[in-house]
């Protein structure tokens, strides 16, 4: 940390309070609000994952959803066939994760612009139907996780606090693997390609390749999202893995600030809370929620962090 | 006579109804400066762009040192020492100079399957950017974000990032489209002192220019070569001066 | 065979009706350069004006009239108030924007119409089945959409390949400075062509409102085989969007008529009846996936540029 910013105040308060949350719940009893920053901190890990190939990488992935439900579904299925341990149950929702992720990229890569936008969705669909078909798993009605991953008594995922401080730690480990990487000759190679890929061609670089391997890093890490996902509701189905849910996070990363490491983050915080706190004022909080985001877009250019950054030069 | 660094056989591309490349054979010496030159829309762009893979032939083959290069992508033709310049600049706007020149050293220093190391604190891609921006001039603008730099200069980090990947050859499309006099001048003076250390393909409106630096030139009108030889016989060449250098307007008028 | 025949007209009902979603998607889509997610709320709102306009007229025909220009003017004022300022912004811009639309669509539905859904009656004369083919007789009902979806695709394809607006927005689905160096009133035609597409979008929901229920959400999932649609038919393209429309409502359809009894032959009961669906709702994903690998642009890719 070279200077002082407002952003950088705004996000070192943020994580602050993050990391405190647990000492206000447990003092003041209130369980809820553990309960409800616990699926934020989750959320903001898929968006995070998805702010590398979107932001960094400038794939605009569609169905980004699809690995929430593979994350969530392999620590659901496995469980329901008798293999309770985390240390199975999460590598193997990564590796599915990143096979996954290998195969649709390699064939989305083949596309660009909206057509890449609409060949991810249209993959995360089919994946959706196929969980939707899987009746051994619960088909539609998806599948209830009996028992939380274990970790040989290492980590108590039941207890509140502990799978709470599992979850920060997850995310800001994530966090700070995309940092290294957006540094890396990897990473500046696929920002390169997001700014002018002809020029990255011509200079020496073989395109899909580089963003082939973005497009499995961030999967990989949504796959962890997902069983972090299943473990938080006891309960993973098709419904986690529907569009309007990998809209919804591309709405956290856009709001909070495409390209920049913690806007992902403050985007889930700001769009989870918002939807919290106006469908606690009333029922019909997405009247307000709508246009609120047409609103962003329109007004809001590059999303919180990009605001702060104004606020600091302004 | 030896292999030449880089041979044109009967290379053809159309454009729907438009042949813009109609049937050109090209030879570049080792060491050459080889100037193409013609008026707008005769198809130097589109040849260039056969040449370093941005695209494809419909037939005729390109080698580079006896090696067919014809069908390679553009990036495995980096890599083996073919490196251009756009007549559109084309560089990563939202990137400091110094970035976008040590990318293009980095293509050539070991793989950027790397993911943990920073890449800007590595010492000798930083080095070979600033040596090569020192080349053009720019080495108090390193730190500069591109899209802060004017068009001149940025014409210049064209050639600087070329260079960075040292190249057999270097095929310069226009370099000097859009500058002013004394740019112009300054790389003139910079193609004066690159030509002795690597071949170069020349595209140039610049008649002066051309003249005074080419070894060879070939005259490209309609997508067909109409003459090849050193600057004496071109000036002296009735089909070019019909066809092309009397019309001064042409000449002149840049695209 | 009476099933096979039924069946294919239902797929070839739902092809068309898909078409006029999807043409004017594409259409919007190739003009303005707009990713109109909200696209399917427009559908939606078809639906629920005719159901509404059918209650208090008393008429169907009436209704449907009267939502027809209900959608039309709604579209218009979307385009105005909103959508115009979209216009030359990002895809992604696009896609954040409007999805914040479907969102205060579906709850400005719940507020004045409410949770549950509504029915849209058919008057008699419309339910009557109609023989066909010697032996079969297919509802009068599905019939009328069949003939009036064809009718306004032929109005279409006249519209945009022998008038004046219409090769306008040819030149602007293939070239958008050039139609601005035309001196054409660019702002008038962009309106008028999203006021188009939101009336087309509007009739669709309206005459699919009997079939199923009116309801909140009934346009996303029909949203994306839209979008699935002109993808596989090539964005901008009227011809590409009716064909690729009437493949994915003959696979969608057929699917899920046949595939559970296919599937019964290898499965057990309840395994099939739960996979069949989801399968042939894959099918339709598997087959743009297939397309958009083979041709990363499209069938009938209309921007060549
Ligand atoms: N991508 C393209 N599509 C269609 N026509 C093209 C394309 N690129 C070039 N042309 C046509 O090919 C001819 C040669 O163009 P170009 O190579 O740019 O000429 P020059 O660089 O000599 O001015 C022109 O007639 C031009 O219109
Ligand atoms: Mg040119």
């Amino acid at each position: 940390m070279k200077s002082f910013t407002v952003s950088k105040a705004v996000t070192a308060l943020m994580l602050a309070g993050l990391v405190l949350l647990p000492l206000y719940s447990q003092a003041s009893g209130n369980i809820f609000i553990l309960t409800l920053f616990t699926r934020i901190i989750i959320l903001a890990l898929a968006a995070a994952s998805l702010n590398l190939i979107m932001g960094f990488g400038g794939m605009m992935s569609f169905g980004h959803a699809a690995y929430l439900g593979i994350g969530g579904y392999a620590v659901g299925m496995l469980a329901q066939e008798g293999v309770g341990s985390g240390w199975i149950q999460f590598p193997v929702a990564l590796a599915a994760s990143a096979i996954y992720a290998l195969v649709i990229g390699a064939l989305s890569l083949r596309t660009r612009g909206v057509y890449f936008i609409m060949i991810t969705l249209a993959f995360a669909q089919m994946a959706y139907y196929v969980a939707s078909g899987l009746a051994r798993y619960g088909g539609d009605d998806g599948l209830t996780v009996y028992k939380r991953s274990d970790f040989s008594g290492l980590i108590n995922l039941s207890n509140r606090t502990q799978f709470y401080y599992l979850c920060l730690a997850c995310l800001l480990g994530v966090i700070f693997l995309i940092w290294r990487i957006v540094n890396s000759r990897f990473g500046l190679v696929v920002q390169g390609l997001r700014s002018n890929e002809q020029r990255m061609q011509a200079i020496g670089f073989p395109a899909k390749r580089y963003q082939l391997v973005c497009f499995v890093i961030s999967g990989t890490m949504c796959g962890l999202a997902g069983a972090l996902l299943a473990n938080n509701t006891d309960f993973v189905s098709p419904a986690v893995m529907y569009w309007t849910r990998s809209g919804d996070l591309m709405v956290m990363v856009i709001l909070g600030g495409m390209g920049t490491l913690f806007g992902p983050v403050m985007g889930a915080v700001v769009f989870l809370l918002l939807e919290e706190f106006l469908s606690q004022i009333t029922e019909y909080w997405a009247l307000i929620m709508g246009p609120l985001l047409l609103l962003i877009v329109l007004f809001g250019r590059g999303g919180i962090m990009g605001m702060l950054g104004r606020a600091n030069r302004g | 006579m030896a292999e030449p660094l880089l041979r044109v056989e009967k290379l053809v591309r159309r454009f729907g109804g438009i042949i813009a490349t109609d049937n050109v054979s090209l030879e570049v010496a080792s060491g050459e400066l080889h100037a193409i030159i013609g008026p707008n829309g005769a198809g130097k762009t589109t040849l260039i762009s056969q040449l370093t893979g941005h695209l494809a032939p419909h037939s005729g083959s390109v080698s580079l040192a006896g090696r067919d290069i014809t069908y390679l992508p553009a990036y495995r033709r980096c890599a083996l020492g073919l490196a251009r310049s756009f007549q559109i600049t084309s560089l990563l706007l939202d990137f400091t100079a110094a970035d976008n020149v040590a990318l293009a050293a980095q293509a050539h220093a070991g793989t950027s399957f790397r993911f943990f190391a920073n890449a800007r604190k590595e010492k000798d891609l930083r080095d070979a950017a600033h040596a090569a921006l020192d080349r053009v001039g720019l080495a108090h603008r390193a730190d500069v974000l591109v899209s802060k730099l004017s068009h001149g200069e940025r014409r210049q980090i064209e050639l600087a990032v070329a260079l960075a990947s040292r190249p057999k050859l270097l095929l310069l499309d226009e370099p000097m489209a859009g500058l002013g006099v004394t740019e112009s001048q300054g790389m003139v003076k910079l193609l004066q002192e690159l030509r002795k250390e690597v071949s170069i393909v020349l595209v140039e409106h610049d008649m002066p220019a051309v003249f005074a630096l080419a070894d060879r030139i070939s005259v490209l009108v309609y997508g067909r070569v109409i003459a090849s030889g050193d600057p004496d016989s071109i000036r002296a060449n009735e089909d070019v001066k019909r066809a092309y250098l009397g019309d001064q307007h042409v000449v002149t008028h840049h695209g | 065979m009476l099933l096979v025949v039924e069946q294919f007209l239902n797929g070839l009902q739902f092809g068309l009706l898909l078409f006029l979603l999807a043409a004017g998607l594409t259409l919007v889509f190739g003009i303005m350069d707009l990713v109109n997610l909200a696209h399917g709320s427009l559908y939606m709102m078809g639906a629920y004006f005719a159901a509404t306009f059918a209650a208090w007229t008393g008429s169907f025909l009436a209704g449907a009239l009267m939502a027809l220009g209900a959608t039309l003017v709604l579209g218009i004022v979307l385009e105005m108030s909103a959508l115009r300022h979209l216009y030359g912004r990002d895809h992604l811009d696009h896609v954040l924007a409007t999805f914040g639309l479907i969102l205060f669509f579906n709850e400005a539905v719940r507020l004045i119409w409410g949770p549950a859904g509504l029915a849209l009656p058919l008057p008699a004369w419309l339910t009557v089945p109609v023989p066909i083919l010697p032996g079969i007789h297919y509802p009068a009902y599905r019939l009328a959409i069949i003939i009036v979806a064809l009718l306004v695709a032929l109005l279409l394809y006249l519209g945009v390949m022998r008038t004046r607006i219409g090769m306008l927005i040819r030149a602007g689905a293939s070239n958008r400075e050039m139609i601005g160096a035309l001196g054409i009133n660019i702002k008038l035609l962009y309106t008028l062509v999203f006021g188009l597409g939101a009336a087309l979008a509007g009739l669709a929901g309206l005459m699919q409102a009997p079939i199923l229920t009116v309801q909140i959400g009934m346009g996303e999932n029909i949203l994306i085989l839209a979008f699935v649609i002109i993808v596989i038919g090539g964005i901008g393209s009227i011809r590409g969007a009716f064909l690729a429309a009437i493949f994915v409502g003959m696979i969608d359809t057929l699917g899920r008529a046949f595939l559970p009894n296919l599937l019964r032959q290898v499965l057990s009961g309840a395994a099939a009846s739960t996979a069949a669906p989801a399968l042939s709702s894959m099918l339709i994903y598997l087959l743009m996936a297939i397309v958009l690998v083979v041709r990363p642009e499209g069938l009938f890719p209309a921007n060549r540029r």
